[in-house]
């Protein structure tokens, strides 16, 4: 199969006047059988923001019953929804989130290929995907699972009385989709790079890409195997993870974290590399440390596997391995503070400007660094022993996956908006929508440490009176938050019918990617762009810039 | 503690001092770093916005020095952090020779603790001031998680395990205790409170809870009562070991390993027989699985515990 594509790649070129993807045919089946990169790009793209919604509405409904003490929800609904929240908004909008949509649409565009290396895989990708969320949707509509997204056993094999055994499958299913497209991803960017694009040329997103497919490649077998072991005890009693046969309840959550830590990485390593194409472009100047930017990904890429009992400091593992895991994690967070530094240094002597895709971009760092120190005092042995389970983590992991990753989504969303639809998005709107994400966000989330050193524990319907302040804060926050991320939805539609129209290079970026029309036409590029260049060749002093293919543009 | 507005949870015990300490350094240190990201940030974001007549000239796209040095420099600050908290852990979680030793029994939605002296309650644990309290932790049914936020201390209570965990509490008054894993359907009112009180406020305490019978002279009487005295006794016509002072030894097995004689090793002697033999007996020992709830299989423990200390270890 890859040998046709690589074919079709170099052989019979388009006519000059190629359409667009999006009006090269028009019928329906065009789009669900496309094997278009972009196109398979777009349909994940409606499938995980309607997940992004749903899981979204569940978040609204937990923040609105820990406003007050007494609650709105049953007690079993608030657990059912936490569990959805965190299951569909972990599997089923940011694992997929970035590689399925930007990854999928760009990787192709940025190594100057003209689609993945397995059209048709990309495809049965979107569809084994779906048919995962169909699973999850019906463990939603008959009530939902109440383990909280961990599954843990015994909880989950022999007590829990909701839909876990499909909200595992869903997650079984899931895995396949992962699988196949990071598979898709590593052989696209192994295989397909157009002349000159050597590695160490290679854009920083696509090494973020290419970082996450090798864990993705890796790691979620594992999950797949646990789900299915989970599902099967759950239904014949195999006793694998029951003490009372001699199993241990402690081994799904070795296995559980041993996909599950590195999935942490899955979700940040595309937004660190969609951080790094838009800050180097909006200050105008190359990013700072290239090659460091490329060791710290790979090297959390690898270290990601080594520190999954960090989750499980306080479980009964042995003093020693939990002292091991600790290393480990605080060796994890070098390589994260390493890009921290460098995106920042990457401001100094530019030539600055601030839209939108910049204010999400500055937020995403500033946020990534709250969320990182306080992984390192999750890090810390005793400090973990004190506020695991409490708020403090719940905090913590949504200052790097809801602040830094959806931030990154948002980013790279208004960044490539001109390129996938040929229209400007309004920037005043954007701007402020950026600044309300940010603001929305602390105000929702930075309570969340103050009630988890309190002690308040996570996965309760209900708390002591004396936290009501901080959770009203924090429920106030969320409202915001949401209007925060439903805005773009109204002026991204807005702007595909009275957008203003974009040229092929709207930001005057370096990427290949820029060099064709947008909306990119069908076959991506006329001939297969020959790369001179390492990306980001901005230059402050004189306003001008190089593109990868070496053509330069003054002022 | 019931403040409008509350920032910080109670400290009342040594550990408790231990952990706030090492927080309230980590969170300085956050907050430095956190704020020199934001200050370069905004500096640079108003020094080169664009327009700005700033030199541009000389830009720096990479250098090594600063680079190995930045990251030297934060590998050595992680390691002191690391080193800083792996030591206390190891202080946290080796309990020391303990004063008094409780029972906990983690249930779904209740905590019930069980004292020595074989006083009960539910969802409450009082406990003495100034006395290194010892708890070990059962749980019947899904795992848990004990923690009481102004001890700074927590364990997750595990089906088919037995965890222990300590403390010595400094500051009396009422604190909160909670179950921070999920366990089901009042996971969240799984709470209760303890009772820190001065040493005679205690003594009164447990005088008034009306108990004849010790938590190990109960443990005795299941003993007698599931047949184990007919096997584990002088006068015994099976070969089996006498229990006298087994506890805190190393016991040889079979196959040639060596077990430590803690609690979590006389459970598994109970529930989980077939597993393991003791060496130079014979596998004879019936599994009591399924025989003995947890707090009775701790009241057992309890009993062997309890009987005789003068043995020679190594045997
Ligand atoms: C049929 C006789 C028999 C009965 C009844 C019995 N045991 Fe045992 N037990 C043995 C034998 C034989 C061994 C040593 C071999 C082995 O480890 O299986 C043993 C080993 C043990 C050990 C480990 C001793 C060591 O030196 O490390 C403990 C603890 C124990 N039994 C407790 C109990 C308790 C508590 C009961 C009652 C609930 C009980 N046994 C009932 C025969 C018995
Ligand atoms: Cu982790
Ligand atoms: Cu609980």
């Amino acid at each position: 199969m890859s040998v046709t594509t690589v074919e079709r790649a170099s052989a019979d070129e388009p006519p000059e006047t190629e359409p667009s993807y999006l009006t090269a045919e028009n019928t329906i089946s065009s789009w669900l059988l496309t094997r278009d990169h972009k196109r398979i790009a777009l349909l994940f793209f409606a499938s995980i923001t309607f997940f992004f919604f749903v899981g979204g509405m569940a978040a609204t409904l937990m923040r609105l019953n820990l406003a007050t003490p007494e609650g709105l929800l049953q007690p079993s609904v608030y657990n059912r929804m936490f569990t959805m929240h965190g299951i569909i908004m972990v599997w089923f909008f940011l694992i997929p989130s970035i590689p399925t949509t930007f990854g999928n649409f760009f990787i192709p565009l940025m190594i100057g290929a003209r689609d993945l290396a397995f059209p048709r895989v990309n495809l049965g990708s979107w569809y084994v995907f779906n048919l995962s969320g169909l699973v999850v949707l019906y463990s939603l509509v008959m009530g939902g699972a109440d383990t909280g997204w961990t599954f843990y056993t015994p909880l989950s094999t022999s007590f829990a009385n909701g839909y876990v055994f499909a909200a595992a499958m869903a997650v079984f299913i899931n895995g396949f989709s992962s699988i196949m497209t990071s598979l898709n991803f590593v052989v696209t960017i192994h295989r397909l790079r157009a002349p000159g694009m050597t590695w160490m040329r290679l854009p920083l997103f696509v090494w973020g890409i290419y970082s996450v497919s090798v864990v993705m490649l890796t790691a979620t077998p594992v999950l797949t195997m646990d789900t299915f072991l989970l599902a099967v005890e759950r239904f014949v009693g195999t006793g694998l993870f029951d003490p009372a046969h001699g199993g241990d309840v402690l081994l799904w959550q070795h296995m559980f974290w041993f996909y599950s830590h590195p999935a942490v990485y899955i979700m940040i390593l595309p937004a660190m590399g969609v951080i790094s194409e838009i800050i180097p472009c909006y200050a105008r100047r190359p990013i700072f440390g290239y090659a460091g930017m490329v060791i710290a990904l790979m090297a959390i890429a690898i270290l990601s596997f080594f520190v999954w009992a960090h989750h499980m400091f306080v479980a009964g593992i042995s003093i020693y391995s939990a002292v091991f895991f600790s290393l480990m994690t605080f060796f994890v967070a070098v390589p994260s503070a390493i890009k921290v530094f460098n995106w920042t240094v990457s401001l100094h002597k530019g030539s600055i400007s601030f839209d939108a895709p910049m204010l999400y971009a500055l937020g995403f760092v500033l946020l990534f660094t709250v969320g990182g120190v306080t992984g390192l005092m999750l890090a810390t042995l005793p400090v973990d022993v004190d506020v695991h389970g409490t708020y403090f983590v719940i905090a913590h992991f949504h200052y790097i996956m809801v602040g830094a990753t959806v931030s990154a989504y948002f980013a790279a969303l208004h960044y490539w908006w001109p390129k996938i639809t040929g229209r400007y998005y309004p920037e005043g709107w954007a701007r402020f929508s950026a600044i309300l994400t940010y603001v929305g966000f602390n105000f929702t989330f930075f309570p969340q440490f103050i009630l988890g050193y309190l002690g308040m524990a996570r996965r309760s319907y209900t708390y002591p009176a004396d936290w009501q302040s901080w959770n009203l804060l924090s429920s106030a926050g969320a409202s915001i938050l949401a209007v925060a991320y439903a805005l773009p939805l109204l002026y991204l539609g807005w702007s595909l019918i009275w957008g203003r129209k974009a040229g092929p290079n709207p930001w005057r970026a370096t990427g290949l990617e820029w060099a064709i029309a947008s909306p990119p036409p069908e076959h991506n590029f006329e001939r297969t762009p020959t790369v001179t260049l390492e990306p980001y060749s901005y230059d402050p002093e004189h306003g001008s810039f190089v593109t990868q293919e070496g053509r330069s543009h003054a002022r | 503690m019931y403040r409008w507005i509350p920032f910080w949870p109670d400290t009342a015990a040594v550990n408790a001092i231990a952990v706030n300490n090492i927080y309230i350094a980590e969170l300085a240190l956050s907050s430095l770093i956190t704020l020199t990201v934001a200050f370069m940030l905004l500096t640079f974001s108003i020094r080169y916005r664009r327009g700005s007549t700033a030199s541009r000239a000389n830009l720096v796209q990479k250098t090594w020095h600063f680079e190995v040095g930045w990251t030297t420099a934060t590998l050595g600050l992680f390691l002191i952090l690391f080193v800083y908290g792996a030591s206390m852990y190891i202080w946290l979680y080796n309990p020391p020779p303990a004063d008094e030793e409780i029972y906990v029994v983690g249930k779904r939605w209740m905590w019930k603790a069980e004292h020595p002296g074989g006083q009960r309650e539910i969802d409450a644990l009082h406990v003495p001031i100034d006395k290194t309290i010892r708890l070990v932790l059962a749980s019947e049914d899904v795992i848990h998680s004990f923690f009481v936020p102004a001890f700074r201390i927590k364990h997750d209570v595990v089906p088919g395990a037995l965890e222990t965990i300590w403390f010595k509490a400094n500051k009396t008054g009422t604190f909160r205790l909670a179950c921070t894993q999920f366990c089901g359907l009042q996971h969240a009112t799984m709470a209760g409170e303890v009772v820190v009180m001065s040493g005679p406020d205690y003594a009164r305490w447990l005088g008034d809870q009306g108990v004849r019978e010790s938590f190990a002279e109960q443990g005795s009487e299941l003993f007698r009562a599931h047949g184990c005295s007919g096997c584990h006794s002088e006068n015994s016509t099976v070969h089996a070991p006498l229990l006298d002072g087994v506890y805190g030894t190393f016991v040889h097995m079979q196959d040639g390993s060596v077990r430590f004689a803690d609690e979590a090793y006389l459970r598994d002697c109970i529930v989980n027989p077939r597993s393991f033999t003791v060496a130079g007996y014979p596998p004879v020992m019936p599994d009591y699985a399924g025989q003995l709830g947890e707090d009775e299989l701790l009241k057992v423990i309890a009993y062997i515990k309890s009987i005789g200390s003068k043995r020679e270890t190594g045997r």
